[in-house]
């Protein structure tokens, strides 16, 4: 493993701001931690990077202890969220500093300094002031001052957060297809779902300084570990359930559950899409409370009588009903999941 | 294109603007312009009015003008280096570590800084004078030796570093740092390549300034200086009062303004240059608790300085004034006929009376100029104003008072015998101070905040009363009372021109330090304290109402 946290305990005050952590990242894999703020994921990167001190475990990197090694002698690089570009220095000052901490040649620093301005799309832009970048600039220029040393790992802290939407969607589908191109080890951090999804080969869930849960994107997103995973990546239909057979009783009622479901006492998951309105029927109806356009589908919150939870659902343009309108409902089996 | 209207409203808006700018302008050619010119008049033209520029030279040339003019500039050089020494490992330590104690501690280095000079010179004199506290315990006795000026200027100085040095660090961002340590520099080069060309230019300007303060130090080295410690000012004041050797002093105070006028020149060359843009956080979230052995010995060092250096003086000032109980307090109240007409203790009212008039007078000043300074469409010779304003604060006390001096003592203009033409000479300093309170008060106010206030129906006045007003009170306020402690404290021009039978607590301090006797030390000591106090209630409103901020003083 190139990168193995064992252990890693940070606490700030009586707080553990990361709780004996264990994480292994394995050479090119593109690994993202997703949590939501104050989940410990920065200070993971900084415990890594050495600029926060472990309080116990161990951080290795190709099998050696980090712990007492300094920060400029680890070998990683990180990309600040905010940056840090150095304002005193222009664009090529920045992406070549880390090559002079190394003692590079002018030339050596030259020549990397304008492969790495033409790798991140900005050729020329050496001479520029770093004040007259674009915020999608200085993220460039950023990525090739982490690039230019040649980190054995790269880590990212929120990588994307300060662009707007558009220019992170598709600078994320650059940043997978640039490290996959080198072979570049990366270990991510970002609360955007959406972002660690695109860009990682594994997603490793954080909560409250604890690993929630780990897996490939497909498998994060398919069976979230628990309730609060399930409702960080925006599950909103998460409720308890007593499960018997391949059958649920929850608040909205009994609810099919694939065959091979734990048994007894669960939380239940039920994705939108896997919600089915049809007009009002017999059994206890729905009445739609909000109703969403998102293009070709149609969100909708739909309320049960009685005082059962909301539930959302996702249904084709054509077929939704208005707000007001009173509904029935059912469910699709390969849409819901019991959780741990 | 331009329409009758548009001019006409521009014409107006000239007017309006000229109408603010008429009295601090005519304030500032005839106390502060006509003066000057007077002085230049002196040195450079001889008794019959015609110019005599071969002996003005010659005056530099005499061996012992040629001794204080290179003893002014060394000591100045001295005291600018040592101060830094001194005073940037507690920039750092105020700045980025977090101990109990740290906010109070950063108020107490300030206040050297506003005390008056002559208070700073009898402090030292307490510890390491004739009588004073390392001559009790080891004999030793530095008055009289630059070694006691140097440490009385660093004692002042230390603020200017702390305040400006330290204020602008606690705002540079960490992750700076960490980002050059990411990229592979270990802590001492992340320092080199990344804070330390931020803070440059502000260090720099430190240092400006404080060779400034300490090239035109005067009350420091009246009390504290001896025979062959003699700097421009001391000799500008001599060569006036003792010598009666006008056009000399007339040369040496030409000397003074142009070498003032060089390093202000140097001063907003660097200002302008320390605006670059810098990666500025809020304060509170760059310091941390100190960690390692290392920076807990320089926290520690930086206390044991601070101990010796900034509290102990003070200290041991109020400790000597009490040595014969209350006696030198009681005498203070007894005319005893020496240098004095009426009892010391009578400075007191006098200073606190010259103070308030010299503050009004530097309110209404200073706050037209920055009305004037602060509007929209202030053109450029306005902004040159603006340095102008700054110049008697560079300009040393010494040669406004020497100005004053044989300017206004004779037709056309004879204030000789009018008790307001000290408080004018005090405004003449305080002015500045109150313009560098107002005007980025003034400059802040959004416009925006007036238009909304006029679309919800508020008149141009009512406009002014609710808007702009709350916003300056404060600001007004709290330059007043700049002036006012500045008035308070000033010496170098009031002891040019204060009558005998009415002195100030400086000049008073200042005569009782130079007469012999144990009595007139105590005395003198005394009534130190008694200033002291005064500027310190005056400073304590003046830090509760601005609440800690990091400016320029």
């Amino acid at each position: 493993m190139l990168l193995s946290l064992e252990g890693t305990t940070v606490r700030f005050g009586g707080h553990a701001a990361l709780d004996a952590v264990d994480l292994a990242v394995a050479e090119h894999e593109i690994v993202c931690v997703l949590g939501p703020s104050g989940s410990g994921k920065s200070t993971l990167l900084r415990a890594v990077a050495g600029l926060q001190q472990v309080d116990a475990g161990r951080v290795l990197l190709d099998g050696h202890d980090q712990v007492r090694v300094p920060a400029h002698r680890r070998g990683v690089g990180l990309m600040f969220q905010d940056h840090q570009l150095f304002p005193q220095r222009d664009v090529a000052g920045n992406v070549a500093f880390g090559l002079r901490m190394r003692g590079a040649g002018r030339e050596e620093q030259a020549a990397r300094v304008r492969e790495l301005l033409e790798l991140v799309g900005l050729p020329g832009a050496g001479g520029r002031a770093v004040g007259t970048l674009s915020g999608g600039e200085q993220q460039r220029v950023a990525l090739a001052r982490a690039l230019a040393p040649s980190p054995r790992l790269l880590m990212l802290d929120e990588p994307l957060g300060q662009l707007d939407r558009t220019l992170r969607e598709r600078l994320v589908v650059e940043l997978r297809e640039l490290f996959g191109r080198l072979g570049t080890t990366v270990l991510a951090v970002t609360h955007d779902q959406g972002e660690a999804f695109a860009l990682a080969d594994r997603v490793v869930v954080m909560r409250d300084g604890r690993i929630a849960q780990s897996g490939t994107p497909l498998e994060v997103w398919q069976r979230p570990a628990d309730a609060f995973v399930a409702r960080f990546l925006g599950f909103e239909n998460v409720t308890g359930a007593s499960v018997r057979g391949t059958v649920a009783e929850t608040p909205w009622g009994r609810v099919p559950v694939p065959e091979g479901s734990a048994q007894g006492e669960r939380t239940l998951l039920v994705r939108p899409s896997g919600v089915r309105v049809t007009a009002a029927g017999a059994e206890p109806g729905y009445t739609v409370t909000a109703r969403t356009f998102q293009g070709a589908q149609v969100a909708l919150r739909l309320r049960r009588d009685g005082d059962a939870p909301e539930l959302e659902a996702l249904c084709p343009l054509r077929d939704a009903p208005g707000q007001g309108d009173r509904v029935s409902v059912s469910f699709d089996t390969r849409e819901t999941v019991v959780l741990g | 294109m331009t329409t009758p209207a548009d001019a006409r409203g521009r014409l107006r808006s000239d007017a309006a603007r000229l109408g603010l700018m008429a009295v601090p302008v005519a304030f500032f050619a005839v106390f502060f312009a006509y003066p000057v010119v007077a002085i230049v008049l002196r040195g450079l033209r001889g008794e019959d009015g015609s110019w005599q520029l071969g002996e003005a030279a010659g005056v530099l040339g005499r061996p012992e003008v040629r001794e204080v003019l290179w003893f002014t500039l060394w000591q100045a050089l001295a005291s600018t280096a040592l101060t830094l020494v001194v005073a940037l490992p507690a920039a750092y330590v105020f700045a980025r570590l977090r101990f109990p104690g740290r906010e109070l501690l950063r108020a107490v280095v300030t206040v050297p800084f506003v005390l008056p000079t002559v208070v700073a010179g009898t402090a030292f004199l307490a510890v390491v004078g004739r009588g004073g506290l390392f001559d009790t315990w080891w004999g030793v006795r530095l008055d009289g030796t630059v070694w006691a000026i140097l440490l009385a200027h660093v004692f002042v100085n230390f603020a200017v570093v702390v305040r400006t040095v330290g204020g602008l660090w606690a705002q540079l961002d960490p992750g700076q740092e960490e980002a050059a340590r990411m990229l592979g520099a270990s802590r001492v080069a992340a320092w080199r390549t990344v804070t330390l060309p931020a803070l440059g230019p502000a260090v720099a300007a430190a240092a400006l300034m404080i060779f400034l303060f300490t090239f035109t130090s005067f009350g420091i080295v009246q009390v504290l200086g001896g025979p062959g410690v003699a700097t421009l000012e001391t000799e500008i004041y001599r060569r006036t009062a003792a010598l009666l050797d006008l056009s000399t002093a007339a040369v040496l105070s030409l000397v003074q303004f142009a070498a003032v006028g060089a390093v202000l020149a140097v001063h907003a060359w660097t200002v302008r240059r320390r605006e670059a843009t810098l990666r500025l956080v809020d304060p509170a979230t760059t310091a941390r608790p100190p960690r390692g052995a290392g920076q807990r010995l320089l926290l520690a060092g930086v206390l044991l300085v601070t101990a010796v250096l900034i509290v102990l003086p003070p200290a041991v000032l109020v400790q000597r004034s009490f040595a014969a109980g209350l006696g030198y307090y009681r005498q203070l109240t007894e005319a005893d006929g020496g240098a004095f007409l009426v009892p010391p203790i009578e400075a007191v009212g006098n200073s606190l009376e010259y103070a308030v008039a010299a503050t009004a007078i530097a309110v209404v000043i200073g706050g037209l100029a920055a009305a004037a300074l602060a509007r929209r469409d202030a053109g450029r010779w306005v902004r040159g104003f603006d340095a102008l304003l700054m110049l008697p604060l560079g300009v040393s006390a010494v040669t406004v008072g020497f100005g004053f001096l044989i300017a206004l003592d004779e037709p056309p203009l004879d204030l000789r015998s009018t008790w307001i033409l000290v408080p004018l000479a005090q405004a003449l300093v305080g002015v500045p101070f109150v313009v560098r309170t107002m005007l980025p008060v003034l400059r802040a106010v959004d416009h925006r905040l007036r238009e909304a206030a006029a679309v919800l129906g508020a008149s141009p006045w009512r406009v002014w009363r609710e808007v702009d007003l709350p916003m300056v009170r404060r600001a007004l306020l709290i330059a007043a009372g700049f002036a006012f402690a500045v008035s308070l404290g000033e010496f170098g021009a009031t002891v040019f021109i204060a009558r005998p039978d009415n002195p100030t607590l400086p000049v008073a301090v200042a005569k009782l330090v130079g007469r012999p006797g144990d009595l007139n030390y105590g005395q003198a000591m005394a009534l130190s304290v008694i200033l002291m106090v005064v500027c310190a209630a005056a400073l304590l409103m003046l830090e509760r109402l601005r609440g800690d901020r990091t400016g320029e003083f």
